[in-house]
């Protein structure tokens, strides 16, 4: 490893420098994690605060030899990335809010035509232009529900610089996993803050990539499934000269509505979800063994948790925290377990209960779950949370 | 231009996609497809170089037909896919299949930038001057005063010129032709594919069923024998007084030029990012 280099940094920035530790922003570090996940395409259009992420790859695409683009808007650049999956590479594009709204159609697509891909979302306020520079965690449903039609979503949330780069990495192994798009939810504060942040060696990471057909081009039978539910994926232009649509289709890939395909094919794109949710459903606990009471946060707001759990047990506070590094699938076990047998349960979102309102319905009556909402641009601060103290205790 | 030997069809055709297609009786989309078909194989391209693309509505469903790989993507989008495709790959020959409203409403933006990056694709732009498969809705190509579903008492807008609005985005080929002018048109796209740049195909289609039935235009015979007296050859267009231009447009090459496409021109950032890399 060429030592640190003391030139001024004009000059592209350097690549990951593996097994090193770094001090990088959470934009950059979720950039490198998708970089160290075999990203070989980047479509997108600049957007606060999620800018940095396609700034980023506009040094480093060029420099491997791979494709950048700079798209008219972010339903190009989500089309782009569909096009340059199908054709074999592993493709990203980020946005925040309004872009994400706009990319919402073509996700679906990836949906049902079973693209793998990743969309980063950087939530900043809203609706609408919102809050631009401020943070908030008011897409958590959007990433869920924001396509039409019914299908499943897998979203992650990192909640600190290190987890951008962990949880970028299980995106794109997820995606090609499960030929599906993958959400990549951050927030403001999130992509902004910068931390010291540990990059595996190269070996030291797991890359999954796509299974492609193991037939020859005259057998392959595009949708058809094995066991796993997960078609195997040709790239366009290897001689599969296969059909792709958005619309609901066969084994073969041509449209169909016949009744005996059409709820096969959606138990199919629900079952090689829900079959692999142990997986999928990421958490994180903080001194919740014993806690009597139990915050349960994702994103920013997770860490300001954390700090009320640590000045919460010095006050005498028994305060534990679940933190969901998965949002979609919902963690409903991690969740079950931790609403049980506590006093109470609080969730601090920055928005106006949309994971509350999902805790609420596993909570199911185990105990009592209390929303705390902010909608004003900041953090939520451990001391506010503390302050909700009174209420439960 | 040679003829082409009937087992082209048979060649370039899905075996496994069943006939009749879904187009109307008399539609033009039947004759494009014999045409692109044709195009392709007297262009001696492999099967497996050729990707098509398509939008939404009746022009959509054109590349099923066609044994290669083939993307029938979002409304108006299909030309964003197409883009990824090329520079995933940039080897493969990449053809959008778009309609009117496709490519000049809803992908219009695209369109234009697609010209102006000068990607390395061929769009062919079926326009029948209205929404045919979603019920002769008015499109951005239907004429000042033509009736639609959604211009009862005639249309109140001016309409695009597909082909001068392609040239000025800066496409590097432009082409207008018809489906009654078959044998130009076979020309046309095939000079089209064979085009390093951005190449454009204006295919003037009737759309009987909706179009020609609200604006008393006749049978799809009818409407065929109109394009014939409407089209005037390119290079005697400007012969054509401005008084007789009314209802008139030119076919053949529009414009044909070369300039760098965007893989060329990003391959020297490619160079320079790997050069610059190399010193630090």
């Amino acid at each position: 490893m060429a030592a640190e280099t003391t030139k001024p940094s004009r000059r592209p920035a350097k690549s990951a420098r593996k097994g090193q530790s770094r001090l990088l922003q959470g934009n950059e570090a979720a950039s490198l994690g998708a970089l160290a996940a075999g990203c070989n395409f980047f479509a997108g259009y600049p957007i606060t605060p999620a800018s940095e992420i396609t700034e980023y790859m506009s040094r480093e695409m060029p420099v491997r030899g791979n494709p950048f683009i700079q798209m008219e808007d972010e339903i190009a650049s989500i089309g782009a990335c569909v096009g340059a999956s199908l054709a074999g590479r592993k493709a990203m594009t980020a946005t925040s809010g309004p872009g994400f709204s706009l990319m919402q159609e073509n996700l679906g697509y990836a949906m049902i035509a079973e693209i793998p891909l990743v969309v980063v979302n950087v939530m900043r306020g809203g609706p609408s232009t919102g809050l631009p520079t401020n943070v908030a965690q008011g897409d958590v449903q959007q990433a869920r529900w924001g396509t039409h039609g019914d299908h499943p979503a897998v979203v992650f949330c990192p909640s600190s610089v290190s987890e951008c780069f962990e949880l970028m990495v299980m995106a794109f192994n997820t995606a090609e996993r499960f030929r599906t798009p993958v959400i990549f939810l951050a927030d403001e504060t999130v992509a902004h803050l910068r931390e010291k942040v540990v990059l595996p060696a190269e070996g030291d990471l797991e890359v999954i990539d796509r299974r492609r057909p193991a037939v020859p081009p005259d057998w392959y039978v595009p949708y058809k499934t094995d066991g796993s539910l997960i078609p195997r994926l040709a790239d366009l232009g290897e001689g599969y000269r296969y059909h792709v649509t958005g619309l609901v289709h066969d084994e073969r890939g041509f449209p169909t509505r016949r009744a005996d395909e059409v709820e096969p094919f959606y138990a199919r794109l629900f079952g090689k979800i829900s079959r692999h949710f142990d997986d999928l459903m990421l958490t994180k606990q903080y001194s919740l063994d014993d806690a009597e009471i139990v915050l349960i946060s994702y994103g920013c707001t997770a860490r300001s948790c954390r700090a009320a759990v640590r000045l919460g047990r010095e006050r005498g506070i028994k305060l534990g925290l679940l933190q969901l590094l998965t949002l979609w699938p919902f963690p409903r076990q991690a969740v079950e377990a931790a609403l049980t047998g506590r006093k109470a349960a609080l969730v601090p979102e920055l928005n106006m209960g949309q994971i509350s309102r999902e805790v609420k319905r596993v909570n199911d009556g185990r105990t009592q779950v209390i929303r705390h909402s902010k909608m004003d641009g900041t953090m939520i601060t451990p001391e506010e949370i503390l302050g909700r103290m009174r209420e439960v205790a | 231009m040679t003829a082409v030997h009937r087992s082209v069809v048979y060649d370039w055709l899905r075996h496994d996609k069943k006939f009749p297609h879904v187009w109307c009786p008399g539609c033009g989309l039947g004759i494009l497809l014999g045409s692109l078909v044709r195009s392709l194989a007297q262009g001696g391209y492999d099967k497996n170089q050729v990707v098509l693309v398509s939008g939404i509505g009746c022009s959509g469903r054109l590349p099923v037909y066609v044994d290669v790989g083939s993307v029938h993507t979002t409304h108006g989008r299909a030309l964003t896919f197409a883009t990824g495709i090329k520079l995933a790959k940039p080897e493969l020959k990449v053809i959008v299949v778009m309609g009117d409203g496709d490519a000049t409403a809803i992908g219009g933006n695209h369109l234009i930038h697609a010209a102006r990056r000068n990607l390395d694709l061929t769009a062919i732009i079926v326009n029948n001057l209205n929404y045919g498969m979603t019920g002769g809705q008015y499109s951005p190509t239907t004429p000042l005063g033509a009736k639609a579903t959604t211009a009862p008492y005639g249309h109140s807008e001016p309409s695009f010129d597909i082909s001068a609005l392609t040239v000025t985005a800066g496409a590097s080929f432009v082409a207008r032709s018809t489906v009654y002018h078959v044998t130009q048109l076979d020309q046309m796209l095939g000079q089209a594919i064979a085009k390093k740049g951005f190449g454009v195909v204006e295919v003037l289609s009737p759309c009987h069923t909706n179009y020609g039935r609200q604006n008393r235009l006749g049978s799809q015979v009818e409407m065929m024998k109109g394009f014939k007296k409407q089209a005037v050859r390119a290079d005697r267009w400007d012969k054509v007084s401005p008084a007789e231009r009314e209802g008139r447009f030119p076919i053949g090459v529009l414009a044909d030029h070369g300039r760098p496409t965007f893989w060329e021109t990003y391959e020297g950032a490619i160079e320079r990012a790997q050069a610059i890399r190399k010193e630090g």
